[in-house]
């Protein structure tokens, strides 16, 4: 009797293993299913690219150009809220379909993950307080600073480059809001962080000023791991149909006025 | 095999060699040892008069009342503080407390280590103050009395009698706070201080490797805490030769 239920328990593991590994494998063929789910990687706290609205769904210009995607290929969208620095790795690994958090296409981000074409152009700026006597990068440069940053995003990536031979120092915040919340109480003398963002929390935030002096201009792009070239192709096709017939243009007119 | 040797030492070379970032990490440990160690002997410093009004408080409060005397308001007072601090301490969790900590009541300060450092030194008091009330508590009733009866005041049996026991007993889960303690400052990267475990997390962020990194974190991670286990048990060795 034991030696039944034992045999019975070995296949129910072998079986429960074996549809495991089903799973990993139905992944890559998930394009063919009915309706199948096109899971996207962000990081919402970077507005008005993504955010959260009543701390639960993610909304923003990534996360409606992502839907129209998702509609485009018949797809159901669904958005993973996860730490800005773990998206190109969840991608790479097929954890996600694609990944699009406002990010940059760099040349170290290339060795990882292949870019879909650009959707929006993204300006890193810097805040000051008011009065500050910091008026360009290059003053931060020179002198003795401490510089805010989210951690892992283009501006902390161009920051630390540039920075690496100078007085002044970076400081990686968690989130955006974290880094202008600290200049705000004077414990980081400039944040730099990219324009739309920043227009929202100098908005938020009195005192504050945006330099008219660019940091660096981007373009913002959709990462997808680099086997998956299939989907690269589709999401390449849907981006150009709506820039092509203005429905990406509307979305970011519609969270940037006056841009 | 040659092929996967190859793709880790590139992984390595990727991630620590290159632009020296192994030098990152080595600063990272540095803040991380320095936050936990002074935070260590805050939460020792807090532990001890925390525990010493509560315990005092429990022992002798009965005595006072009925005497009456001046000395129960004001320990009954000082009771009352350290029982808030240790709920509200012990209530919520150590990245709300730092967050507090950083952008609300330091929010002026500078100086963001010592602020972290005061900041898991108070989180560490709670419990330091608890493990010991509990050493306290378990030595057997006799013995206060035995010391009192041989003309002992409070304090002295305390002092003579209590506390050496006391010492021996929790220094087991002295050392496990203490252990938890480091492990808890990885948080400090939420106010932005280049610890141990945001130093990897930054290398994470501009190699996008995930394996390199965070192994070499936990490594060190866990050979501090190895050295520490150690150095306890031979302190325990040495207390334990009173014994016999």
């Amino acid at each position: 009797m034991k030696k039944i239920i034992a045999l019975i328990m070995v296949v129910a593991m072998i079986a429960s293993v074996a549809a495991l590994a089903g799973c990993g494998n139905s992944n890559t063929a998930a394009t063919e299913a009915p309706k199948p789910v096109l899971t996207m990687a962000t990081n919402a706290s970077f507005p008005p690219y993504e955010m959260k609205e009543d701390g639960e769904n993610v909304i923003g210009i990534d996360a409606e150009i992502a839907a129209a995607i998702a509609d485009k290929l018949g797809m159901t969208l669904e958005i993973v809220d996860i730490e800005f620095g773990a998206i190109i790795a969840g991608v790479q690994s097929g954890k996600y379909d694609m990944g699009m958090a406002g990010m940059t296409v760099t040349e170290e981000r290339l060795e990882s993950v292949n870019f879909s074409t650009t959707y929006a152009t993204g300006v890193q700026v810097i805040i000051v307080p008011q009065g500050s006597e910091i008026k360009s990068f290059d003053d931060i440069k020179a002198g003795e600073y401490k510089v805010g940053v989210q951690l892992s995003t283009t501006g902390d990536i161009y920051a630390t480059d540039d920075l690496a031979d100078s007085k002044s120092e970076v400081v990686e915040y968690e989130t955006g809001n974290d880094a202008v919340a600290a200049l705000a109480s004077k414990k980081v003398d400039a944040v730099i962080i990219d324009n739309e963002p920043a227009k929202s929390y100098v908005a938020a935030n009195d005192g504050l000023v945006i330099l008219d002096t660019d940091y660096v201009t981007e373009e913002y792009a959709i990462c997808v791991a680099k086997e998956n070239t299939e989907l690269l192709d589709k999401i390449n096709a849907a981006l150009k149909d709506l820039i092509a017939d203005g429905t990406v243009k509307k979305i970011v007119d519609k969270y940037i006025t006056a841009g | 095999m040659a092929e996967w040797w190859a793709g880790l030492s590139a992984q390595f070379d990727l991630n620590f060699i290159q632009k020296d970032r192994w030098l990152s990490l080595l600063r990272g440990l540095e803040n991380t040892l320095l936050i936990t160690f002074f935070a260590a002997i805050i939460g020792i410093l807090l532990g001890i008069i925390v525990a010493a009004v509560r315990t005092t408080y429990d022992n002798n409060g009965e005595n006072m009342k009925y005497q009456k005397s001046i000395g129960y308001y004001i320990l009954g007072f000082f009771n009352v503080i350290c029982k808030i601090y240790l709920t509200i301490i012990r209530g919520t969790p150590v990245v709300v407390q730092l967050l507090i900590i950083y952008f609300i009541i330091f929010a002026n300060s500078t100086n963001d280590i010592l602020v972290a450092t005061l900041a898991f030194g108070i989180n560490s008091g709670a419990y330091v103050a608890e493990i010991l009330r509990g050493g306290i508590m378990a030595i057997d009733k006799g013995q206060f009395e035995a010391g009192r009866s041989i003309g002992f005041n409070y304090l002295q049996t305390m002092i003579y009698i209590i506390i050496p026991q006391v010492f021996k007993n929790v220094l087991p889960t002295l050392l496990n706070e203490f252990i938890v303690l480091l492990k808890e400052t990885s948080v400090a990267g939420y106010v932005g201080i280049m610890d141990l475990t945001r130093a990897g997390n930054s290398i994470r962020g501009v190699t996008f490797s995930a394996f390199m990194p965070l192994i070499a974190v936990a490594l060190i991670y866990l050979v501090i805490v190895m050295l520490l286990t150690w150095l306890v048990g031979k302190v325990e060795r040495r207390l334990r030769k009173s014994e016999r």
